[in-house]
């Protein structure tokens, strides 16, 4: 690893109704976070296929963030319940597939909650960092092509 | 690449443009992302001005352009605006999308060099998403011309009558035996120092009298169900135990009733009523209940006084009375249960509750009250004796990081209209201990000038303490509120025989729950959170439900007023055009790829999803799905699509995210 700062990039999940507008709160605010999450907005946390965080990592991300409001206040009633038990198996599938389980974050959000939304993210940015680049596109390139002795991202 | 996307980026003034280089933005998604469609990219100064959507809908037409991406501020702001604007040039709607680069990025970030970089990264990710993109058309509804308002105080009050004048039928559900709110335990109102009864009571009066109102007191919202336009709403009718076809309020039962109780609501503690009994003599509806709890009859069964002196024939005392549920259809639904005052007993320091001449404002309201517990008169709580000293805390629990943070916003006027009740009907020396005096409002400021005339005396300083512990001789027997004056930079110790403590206002304690049911969320203080803070406060998120008077924050009586007739403007204007349209965001079954194995059947939270067993294939009934998504993401064949969130659409948005690395440029590994 060469000595610049890693600058880990994360996509990160949100609902319409909860962390989306956390997330528009923190920036009427003007809280300062790590500018290294990049966020989709889903209509609600229970939408999050899990391909779309299976995609994320093949393409690139380092980090993963699924974000939805606090249980008990998803917009459809408890859609956030079944997002929770897809995160739970996620990690273990990614764990098996020998990705540190922490790259993948849950987070819950309410609408007024821009400040722990902020600090969330810059702690979740120092999380991913400190586990390094997960470069899955570099190493299934390498796969398909000729073995190489020495792999480094 | 058959889409010709167009993408406009906003400078917001400096609000983006200030951190983001637009220019550099636009100018690299014209070149790096003409691989993905775009044929033109332009940034401008204002984009959601008429003049930056006449930018859009030129390039529609002279471009013949199929898709836009706007990357300005949060769609939840503007996206109806740019949806709109393609519209007008002809292209549909549901084929612009709005990426957010200034709450998430340009007003969150100070790093320029990475702002920009993630403003390519979002915008990218716009672009990919909307190539998938589909023509939608919003789904028509038609909508119930019926409103239900829950809480009846002054706002609620206001809202109903507006809407049911407007010749359309309200529901009005309040939970307490009487409506009237807080306002009807006030004497005099500030700044006018009109009586509350004298300007309350009549409207009273038309909302229990009015033809197009059902007044369902003594009841609570049990379950929301449906969406604008179609609530369907249950209500729990509490057994009064008063048969309200028959009792005609003479006022018999409860006079003979032998069971007093302290009257914690409407007294505030200071004065009491039977175990049968209306709130205050002018409540509507002018029928008793039986408060079970407190009811000799139902405690040991021997009793019933009431029913033994009950005049009207039948006897209108029943005993057998059941709560009863009650389903209603409405299009429009208007919160306005108000706010509950501090709990002063939190602050040991000012000795509420221990030291018994430490009043709350609303004790003191009652007191001043010619219906209440001392008929008007100001006294000590022994009831006799008149105070030579009162002083009068202002800001108690507001203002504090211990407590409310918030401004309560009333109490200033309110401590002013005590210190001008006291010195008129005792003649007693008055001091104001205050943090700023606040008198914004109309004649405010007048009011706050003629009490300084009148007399009262004024201390800048937050008081630290209220003791009965004497240092002096003249302290003793007496209270003392220490208090450093600011001005003078000095502590002062002031004897006095009557302390009241403005108490501040904040959110119900149940504020939240109730909030939950009508799918409406608290802000950081505990208040409702409105559409817009500025240009959309009686609105919420929730398309429907609208939010007046103190839910929405502390304020007096005209702005509750206010905020309860723009409600129901707001709910009239829905009415007026019959029916809704609704975001056709929507899940839908490709019966060809459906393997019948129904797995979505019960996922589905709103009961969404029928399976038919003839041809054993599931189907998403459109008018009861909300378009959460989750059978989307839940079905193992694949065969459920969600419009405006499809899989090809947040898949391709996950491509444009990674397309750009952290350092800018084009990641090598996936190819766009
Ligand atoms: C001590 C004091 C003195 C004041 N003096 C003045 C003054 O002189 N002049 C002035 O302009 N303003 C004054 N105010 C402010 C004034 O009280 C408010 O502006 C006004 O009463 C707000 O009305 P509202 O309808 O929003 O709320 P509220 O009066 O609180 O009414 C809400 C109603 O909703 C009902 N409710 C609550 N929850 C539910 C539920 N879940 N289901 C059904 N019903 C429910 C309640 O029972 C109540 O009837 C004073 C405030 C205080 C605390
Ligand atoms: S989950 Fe999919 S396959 Fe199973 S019933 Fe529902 S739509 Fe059909
Ligand atoms: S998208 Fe949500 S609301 Fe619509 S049918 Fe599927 S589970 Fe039900
Ligand atoms: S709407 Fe936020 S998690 Fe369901």
């Amino acid at each position: 690893m060469s000595n610049e700062k890693f600058e880990p990039v994360i996509i990160g999940f949100t609902c319409n109704w909860c962390s989306y507008r956390a997330a528009d709160m923190a920036g009427t605010a003007r809280m300062k976070y790590a500018p290294n999450v990049r966020l989709i907005r889903l209509m609600c946390s229970g939408r999050l296929d899990p391909t779309f965080v299976m995609k994320a990592f093949a393409n690139g991300a380092d980090g993963v963030l699924i974000t939805g409001c606090h249980p008990g206040d998803c917009h459809y009633i408890e859609q956030n319940y079944k997002a929770l038990r897809r995160f739970q198996l996620l990690r273990r599938v990614l764990n098996q597939m020998g990705v540190e389980p922490g790259r993948l974050k849950l987070l819950w959000a309410s609408a007024a909650e821009g400040a722990i939304f902020a600090s969330e993210i810059n702690k979740f940015v120092e999380e991913v960092r400190a586990l390094g680049p997960l470069g899955w596109p570099k190493e299934f390139q390498q796969v398909e092509s000729t073995p190489v002795m020495e792999v480094t991202a | 690449m058959t889409e010709r996307i167009g993408v406009y980026v906003c400078h917001c003034g400096t609000n983006i443009a200030g951190v983001v280089d637009v220019a550099e933005v636009s100018r690299w998604a014209g070149k790096h992302l003409a691989a993905q469609g775009v044929v033109v990219s332009r940034d401008y100064k204002f984009m959601c001005s008429s003049l930056g959507q006449e930018l859009i809908q030129k390039d529609i037409k002279e471009l013949g352009l199929t898709r836009v991406v706007v990357a300005a501020c949060s769609p939840h702001l503007h996206e109806k605006t740019f949806r709109n604007a393609s519209k007008g040039a002809g292209l549909n709607p549901y084929l612009t999308e709005m990426v957010s680069i200034r709450e998430q990025d340009s007003w969150v970030h100070t790093d320029k060099a990475a702002a920009t970089d993630k403003a390519k990264a979002i915008l990218a990710g716009g672009v990919a998403r909307v190539a998938h993109n589909t023509e939608l058309e919003p789904l028509r509804v038609p909508i119930h011309p019926a409103t239900m308002i829950v809480g009846a105080g002054i706002a609620g009050i206001q809202a109903a009558l507006e809407i049911a004048d407007a010749g359309y039928h309200v529901y009005l559900v309040e939970r307490e035996p009487s409506i009237g709110g807080h306002m009807a335990q006030f004497d005099k109102t500030f700044p006018t120092l009109d009586c509350a009864a004298c300007i309350l009571t009549p409207k009273m009066f038309e909302v229990g009298s009015h033809p197009n109102i059902t007044l369902l007191t003594w009841s609570n919202v049990e379950k929301v169900d449906g969406y604008i336009g179609n609530f369907t709403v249950t209500i729990c009718k509490k057994a009064r135990y008063v048969n309200t076809d028959t009792c005609t309020g003479c006022g018999i039962c409860w006079e003979k009733c032998p069971w007093k109780v302290v009257d914690k609501v409407f007294e505030a503690g200071m004065g009491s009523r039977k175990a049968i009994y209306t709130p205050f003599p002018q409540a509507v509806p002018k029928y008793p209940v039986i408060d079970r709890e407190n009811c000799a009859y139902f405690k040991n069964g021997k009793c019933k006084a009431c029913q033994i002196f009950c005049p009207t024939e039948p006897n209108s005392i029943d005993f057998n009375q059941k709560d009863e549920m009650l389903e209603v259809q409405v299009g429009n639904i208007i919160l306005a249960t108000g706010y509950q005052l501090f709990d002063a007993t939190r602050i040991p320091q000012y000795g509420y509750g221990r030291l018994p001449n430490v009043f709350t404002s609303l004790e003191f309201e009652r007191m001043c009250n010619a219906s209440g517990p001392t008929e008007g008169k100001i006294v000590l709580r022994d009831k006799k004796t008149t105070p030579k000293t009162v002083v009068i805390v202002h800001c108690v629990g507001s203002r504090d990081e211990n407590y409310n943070k918030y401004c309560s916003s009333i109490c200033c006027m309110q401590s002013l209209k005590y210190a001008h009740l006291v010195m008129e009907r005792t003649g007693a020396e008055v001091y104001n201990c205050y943090i700023d005096i606040r008198t914004p409002f109309k004649d405010y400021e007048e009011f706050y000038k003629r009490v300084l005339e009148e007399g009262g005396n004024f201390i800048r300083g937050k008081v630290a303490e209220i003791t009965d512990v004497a240092r002096t001789p003249n302290e003793e027997g007496k209270l003392i509120v220490q208090v450093e004056d600011t001005l003078i930079g000095k502590q002062r110790r002031i004897p006095t025989d009557m302390v009241i403590l403005s108490a501040g206002i904040e959110p119900r304690h149940d504020a939240k729950e109730v909030g939950k049911q009508f799918g409406i969320s608290c802000g950081a203080s505990g208040w409702y959170i409105e559409r817009h803070p500025k240009l959309d406060p009686v609105a919420t998120m929730t398309e429907g439900v609208f939010i007046a008077g103190c839910v929405q924050g502390p304020k007096d009586i005209p702005a509750s007023v206010a905020q309860g007739a723009a409600a129901s403007a707001r709910v009239l204007g829905k009415i007026q055009q019959k029916e809704v349209a609704l975001e056709p965001v929507r899940a839908s079954i490709n019966e060809n790829q459906c393997s019948g194995c129904r797995i979505c059947n019960n996922l589905c939270p709103f009961n969404a999803i029928a399976f038919h067993e003839d041809r054993m294939v599931s189907e998403v009934n459109p008018a009861l799905c909300q378009g959460c998504g989750t059978c989307v993401a839940a079905c193992p064949a694949g065969a459920i699509s969600g419009t405006g969130f499809s899989n090809e659409q947040i898949l391709s948005q996950i491509e444009g995210l990674l397309l750009v690395n952290v350092d800018g440029n084009l990641t090598e590994a996936v190819p766009g």
